[in-house]
């Protein structure tokens, strides 16, 4: 063989094993998190693992649509996940444990399945004691009708509440509040004077005496993030993915029929008031923290804390009630 | 205007005679190439950050058709690397001269194949898939892998490049609106190539392969085979071959009475017209059904893609041209009087490129930076921004384009239709009414 096409036939075979190569070494040292909507698979991985105080770097794309990621039970903020884009995010973790890492954006009918864990291993500093959550230690049937058999006839005020209630024994104290519907303090309200209007703007005072403007204003930015979608920006129900959802309902071998089966997959309608007024905070921090087995209702335990749900339950009884400005 | 020989320049000929300047082109263009079929394969699923889509469809095809076709006709195909490991594997060697002894089976292709009807067939299989092909990176690189390997396999069955010439989806228009364009590979003096013994620039010679395109230079008369692989310059004893400088469609003065051809510039043509609705339409349904392969919506849509290229822009013409009186049959008038369709259907390929390529060339960037889309910002451009690109010089573009080629296909109908002895007022008419729509899906 010549040497000229001895020497091309070696540039060639470097130049074509090169152009394979490079390309597969760098791809494969450079492990990257895809998101795509759920019905594509969710979050991919979808289970890390990290140590306690070690940073974890992680490189996130979006193989379709915009996507969120942030991490349950942790105070970050959420990133945008971009399509064809690289987001890079460092976390550190101080406590063992499994946290959800999840989607904040709206990507889709399944937005909410798009969940992933991240499992960190470590000794705790200290081991922390488990408290229930405050429908198990009531008891309580979450998934049991708790309609109001008396609703009131306009939006009950918490302005004009405050003034009738400075002469009646109401009770405002906390474990009150969260453990009953206004429905039940409403129907438990002493023999008065006051009109079904006047004991409903009682109740009104008494919902708004248990929550902050901070706290409200907090339920509403977690709300519009993540339960709008759903349950609309209004509260009715007729979120972007209603419709959706019904026609998933529909479509779905549900167990049930007619129109219970429909139920099943239609958004809570928050602005109802026979369905509000009869739900008490536990019950609704039990829907929230557990979700709602099977209505596409997911489950939020594992991302929202303690303080989130209670000023989330706050915002959602301010679409029954009207609360000073 | 007369002809102007390019190679009469020293420089020209010099790097078109040595094998090593087409070969360093070849050999980028072959690591471009598998480069592109590996980021559509395992880069990011999102189009317009991929690589292969974003340098196929959008950057390669404004070279190609804005500036490569209609200015050097089959200049693509000069440097196209899909066929060159296959033409290696079939001769055994990459510079040294072929052995008297095929290596491989070396077949003829048969007859019947001989045409660009695979080329139509093959054109149309991509165009019904383009809304998909166009947009996922993973059906891009298993097409380029298929086109690479196809070329392969036909190198190693048949003589010469059978893929280039008889399958390319590509090829078969690039050669039909290369009569277009205004450079050409021609011999000089016809008794030298009728005198020269043994025609080593079909035959090959010690001084190259035989002519990979199974063209005989020596009756050359139009650019639509001719891959301008050069070698001819190479084998040539005579210097008898020569690049040419010419009028744009000087080919198209004498209209070609093929059927294949004449239905290759239906498909172009209807196809052009079809995408501009498609993909730059404001028809959500339509685009829906391009998109969702295999829906019945889809199948909807290949069925009234087939019936305008097949049915409805052929039967006009058809009708237009039926009561025209000429003793030359029908067939073949359909068949030269369709030649008129060429600038105009070049014209509509730019005219609907230039919109697309605009409003995409800024992904260019950001794929440039991170090509494989694993977050890399190799030259400080990957977060640029998407941005359509001269906007408002673009509907003024477009009609001149639409306008030109209207105009440049008037002059080709009146030529062509001389050639016949038929008039060309309904010819023009038809590509009057064929602009009008085309104005109306891209403004």
């Amino acid at each position: 063989m010549k040497r000229p096409e001895l020497l091309t036939r070696i540039l060639i075979t470097v130049a074509i094993v090169g152009a394979v190569g490079a390309p597969l070494y760098v791809w494969s040292h450079s492990p990257l998190i895809h998101a795509q909507m759920s019905e594509n698979g969710g979050w991919s991985p979808d289970i890390l693992r990290a140590e306690v105080g070690k940073p974890l770097h992680l490189k996130l794309t979006s193989d379709d649509v915009m996507h969120g990621f942030a991490v349950g039970q942790m105070n970050m903020d959420a990133v945008d996940v971009e399509p064809g884009k690289v987001t890079e995010v460092t976390l550190t973790f101080d406590k063992p444990g499994i946290y959800t890492f999840f989607c904040t954006r709206w990507c889709g009918l399944n937005h909410w399945r798009m969940r992933g864990t991240i499992e960190v291993s470590g000794s705790p500093s200290e081991p922390e004691p488990a408290t229930l959550p405050l429908y198990v230690t009531l008891n309580l049937d979450i998934d049991a009708p708790h309609d109001a058999r008396v609703i009131p006839s306009g939006q009950p005020s918490a302005m004009r509440g405050q003034e009738l209630a400075t002469d009646l024994p109401v009770d405002l104290s906390a474990e009150y509040y969260r453990s009953h519907s206004p429905y039940q303090v409403f129907r438990d309200m002493p023999n008065t004077a006051l009109t079904d209007s006047q004991r409903w703007d009682v109740v009104a005072y008494l919902w708004q005496s248990n929550t902050t403007k901070e706290s409200l204003i907090n339920g509403q930015k977690l709300y519009a993030q993540n339960c709008a979608a759903c349950h609309g920006e209004n509260g009715a129900g007729d979120g972007v993915f209603a419709d959706d959802l019904k026609a998933a309902g529909d479509a779905s071998a549900q167990t049930m029929t007619g129109a219970q089966a429909m139920k099943m997959q239609t958004p809570a309608n928050f602005t109802d008031p026979t369905r509000m007024l009869g739900a008490s905070p536990a019950l609704l921090q039990g829907k929230i923290l557990r979700g709602g087995m099977g209505t596409g209702m997911p489950m939020w335990g594992s991302i929202f804390t303690e303080d989130q749900i209670r000023d989330l339950v706050a915002y959602i009884y301010s679409f029954q009630f009207k609360y000073p400005k | 205007m007369a002809k102007i020989e390019l190679t009469r320049t020293p420089f020209i000929k010099n790097a078109l005679k040595s094998r090593y300047p087409q070969l360093a082109v070849f050999i980028i263009m072959l690591v471009g190439y598998i480069f592109a079929i590996l980021a559509g394969l395992i880069g990011t699923p999102v189009g317009s950050h991929n690589f292969s889509i974003v340098f196929v469809w959008i950057a390669w095809w404004a070279i190609l058709i804005l500036v490569a076709v209609p200015f050097f006709g089959r200049g693509w195909c000069a440097v196209c690397p899909i066929p060159l490991p296959g033409e290696w594997l079939q001769r055994g060697a990459v510079l040294s001269p072929p052995d008297k002894k095929p290596k491989w089976l070396n077949l003829r292709v048969p007859k019947m194949f001989r045409n660009i009807w695979l080329q139509n067939i093959s054109f149309l299989l991509l165009a019904l898939f383009s809304s998909v092909l166009l947009t996922t990176p993973s059906i891009t690189g298993i097409v380029l892998t298929t086109m690479l390997f196809a070329a392969i396999g036909l190198s190693t069955i048949f003589e010469r490049r059978a893929f280039c010439r008889y399958l390319c989806p590509v090829g078969g228009f690039i050669g039909l609106y290369s009569q277009a364009a205004p450079i050409e590979l021609r011999i000089n003096d016809k008794h030298v190539c009728v005198t020269c013994e043994g025609k080593p620039c079909y035959n090959g010679s010690s001084a190259g392969y035989g002519c990979l395109w199974d063209v005989f230079p020596g009756g050359l008369t139009k650019n639509t085979y001719c891959g301008l692989c050069m070698e001819c310059i190479r084998t040539c004893p005579h210097d008898n071959i020569a690049v040419n400088l010419r009028p744009f469609s000087a080919d198209l003065a004498k209209p070609s009475t093929r059927m294949d051809e004449a239905f290759k510039a239906f498909i172009m043509l209807g196809s052009a017209m079809i995408y501009a609705g498609v993909l730059l339409g404001p028809w959500g349904a339509l685009k829906d059904a391009a998109y969702n392969v295999g829906s019945s919506a889809w199948f909807v849509y290949v069925f009234i893609f087939l019936a305008i290229i097949f049915g409805i822009l052929p039967c006009i013409f058809t009708l237009g041209i039926v009561r025209t009186k000429s003793s030359i049959p029908l067939k073949h008038r359909f068949a030269s009087l369709s030649s008129t369709l060429i600038p105009l259907g070049l014209m509509f390929w730019v005219a609907f490129s230039l919109s697309f390529v605009l409003t995409n060339a800024s992904y260019i960037l950001a794929a440039l930076s991170d090509p494989l889309g694993l977050g890399w910002n190799l030259f400080g451009t990957a977060n640029t921004a998407w941005q359509p690109m001269l906007t408002s010089i673009l509907a003024p573009a477009q009609t001149l384009a639409l306008v030109g080629g209207l105009i440049w296909s008037a002059r080709t109908a009146q030529k062509a239709s001389n050639e016949v002895k038929v008039s060309s007022t309904p010819v023009i008419a038809y590509c009057f009414v064929l602009t009008s729509i085309m104005l109306w899906l891209l403004l």
